[in-house]
């Protein structure tokens, strides 16, 4: 059935456009001002065009170089992460236990992860892999592997990777199972009268089903790793050296830690923009397959 | 079945042996931290928690994040609604763009926001107060609350409000006496990923106060003298305690709640 047109529902969207608008836009036009200027300190702000955006695209400058870089680390963090949550995510959920019990303690130990403030998941996992003090750190280093994430490269990747499955992978899981929840037994019935195997149940019948679910997984999971920041920066600062200075680690350097600010606006205004071209393309894959279900 | 048995032990086992060892650590000094190291504390010590619940610095931030989580899930609850209800039951002009705009917002870096929210809420003169966080906060659960409720909405057949409306209610009237009650189940999915999302935050709730947030006390434990670790570990046990709680309350809901009405 069509929705009716019907002008007069901007008035029901107005307060959160207001509301919204204020928080962004306001926000954003202040970044355009900062990054096509330069300032000697003093509030004194003078014109510089596209000086910043030609330095910050140029790869051989240094400052190009450094957002490369930390882009590249970005973009690298991410695939790992989706690469290893949503398998692991999605094992989870088909292994969930049926009831009772221990599907509630399953569910509540899933789920407590996610409402830990983002800090704290820092401080549990410098806690926990640090090499004197940490189980994690210490067992791998007793078994006779060197392992100090505070000054090699790998370690910290290991780490932040690693904190990032234990925080999120529950949220990959959790949604496939609610997703799961809601297939009818009579599936599951017609493809057991059929005599059909287990990969293929979930071939043709669970993984369909899921396919809403997951993409807003994927989606969500892609969003906030991309701009991931507190917990990499309590964990690891950044380092060693920049080995996981992150996008949002690297822009926050150079706006709050350098007060660098036309450099910081261009950062961000492209940061910006690279995040609003992902989400497009997300939105759409998801906006044109539920138009089709309609349609079909 | 065992393969099935095996994952969820394995993978349960590894989400709790991190959150084990904060709380061991947690009743142990930061000596004892340092020098030894055992599964369990050797000699239990209480220390850290004393010095927390002594600090009155520190029950002021758990109670001023509590203030801004609840103020800005309240906030975003009550904007959301009816742009919800508009999304889900009218089409008009640019509400295709108008909702992607909105959910873009939901997936923009804080780090971004940090500088201008700093120069924008001091310039309202909001800076330092719950005010301030509960409406920074806004920018990405308002889009987040549209979006789940507009889904729970979308399930509620349309013939619903067409009777309400020949039976002569007005669409206020309406809206409070007989649809919200119908998607209560969707606000609370709402509420609970919008009261997720802000306790967690801690980029903005940092920038927009004065050291007044509960994560930004913690890193008292960071001194010139070096970390306190136990001191640390202790603070990361309580500060865990108000989502664990949030959990055990809608611990039955859980499986609904993650289906977003969408599923």
């Amino acid at each position: 059935m069509q929705k009716p047109v019907d002008n007069r529902a901007w008035f029901l969207v107005a307060p959160v456009f207001l509301l919204v608008a204020f928080n962004a836009l306001l926000p954003l036009m202040t970044v355009v001002n900062y990054s096509v200027q330069d300032t000697f300190g003093n509030n004194q702000f003078f014109w510089n065009g596209v000086q910043w955006y030609a330095e910050l695209l140029n790869p051989d400058s240094e400052f190009g170089g450094r957002f490369y870089a930390a882009l590249g680390r970005s973009f690298a963090y991410s695939g790992v992460i989706l690469a290893l949550e949503v398998p692991i995510g999605l094992m989870v959920a088909l292994s969930m236990p049926k009831r009772g019990a221990k599907l509630a303690a399953c569910l509540v130990l899933m789920a407590l992860p996610l409402l830990l403030p983002w800090n704290v998941v820092g401080i549990i996992w410098q806690l926990y892999a640090r090499d004197n003090i940490g189980l994690f750190g210490w067992t791998v280093n007793a078994i006779g592997i060197p392992f100090n994430y505070t000054n090699n490269a790998v370690a910290s990747w290991i780490v932040v990777v690693l904190m990032d499955v234990w925080h999120w992978t529950s949220l990959i899981a959790l949604l496939c199972y609610a997703g799961l929840k809601s297939i009818p037994d009579a599936y599951y019935q017609a493809a057991r009268i059929d005599g059909a195997s287990r990969w293929l149940v979930f071939r043709r019948i669970e993984l369909p089903k899921l396919q809403r679910v997951l993409t807003i997984g994927i989606l969500l999971r892609f969003m906030d790793s991309f701009m991931i920041y507190t917990e990499p920066f309590v964990v690891t600062g950044g380092g060693p050296g920049n080995y996981t200075t992150f996008l949002s680690i690297d822009l926050v350097k150079i706006a709050l830690g350098q007060f660098d600010l036309g450099k910081a606006g261009a950062m961000s205004i492209v940061y910006t923009l690279i995040t609003l071209s992902l989400c497009w393309l997300f939105y759409t894959a998801i906006t044109t397959r539920d138009s089709r279900e309609i349609a079909g | 079945m065992i393969l099935r048995r095996f994952t969820i032990l394995f993978y349960l086992a590894f989400l709790i042996l991190p959150l084990y060892w904060l709380l061991n650590l947690s009743f142990k000094t930061t000596f004892e931290i340092t020098t030894t190291m055992t599964l369990f504390p050797v000699a239990p010590t209480l220390r850290n928690y004393v010095y927390i619940f002594t600090n009155p610095q520190w029950f002021g931030g758990l109670l001023f994040s509590i203030g801004y989580v609840v103020l800005n899930t309240i906030i975003s609850i009550t904007v959301a609604l009816p742009a919800a209800y508009a999304f889900s039951r009218y089409r008009f002009l640019g509400d295709k763009h108008l909702f992607f705009w909105l959910l873009s917002n939901r997936m923009a870096p804080a780090a971004i926001f940090a500088l201008p929210y700093f120069n924008l809420y001091s310039a309202v003169g909001l800076f330092d107060s719950i005010w301030a966080v509960a409406l920074a906060h806004c920018i990405f659960n308002v889009p987040l609350a549209v979006w789940i409720l507009e889904g729970f909405m979308s399930g509620v057949p349309r013939e619903i409000d067409e009777t309400a409306f020949l039976d002569g209610y007005s669409l206020p009237s309406f809206f409070v006496r007989v649809y919200v009650p119908l998607i209560a189940s969707g606000i609370g999915v709402a509420a609970f990923f919008c009261f997720m999302f802000s306790w967690v935050e801690l980029l903005l709730a940092r920038t927009l106060t004065n050291n007044r947030a509960i994560p930004a006390i913690m890193t008292q434990a960071i001194s010139a003298t070096g970390i306190d670790w136990g001191l640390l570990a202790a603070a990361g046990v309580l500060t865990s305690i108000p989502g664990a709680l949030v959990i055990w309350f809608v611990r039955n809901h859980i499986a609904r709640g993650f289906a977003l009405g969408r599923v």
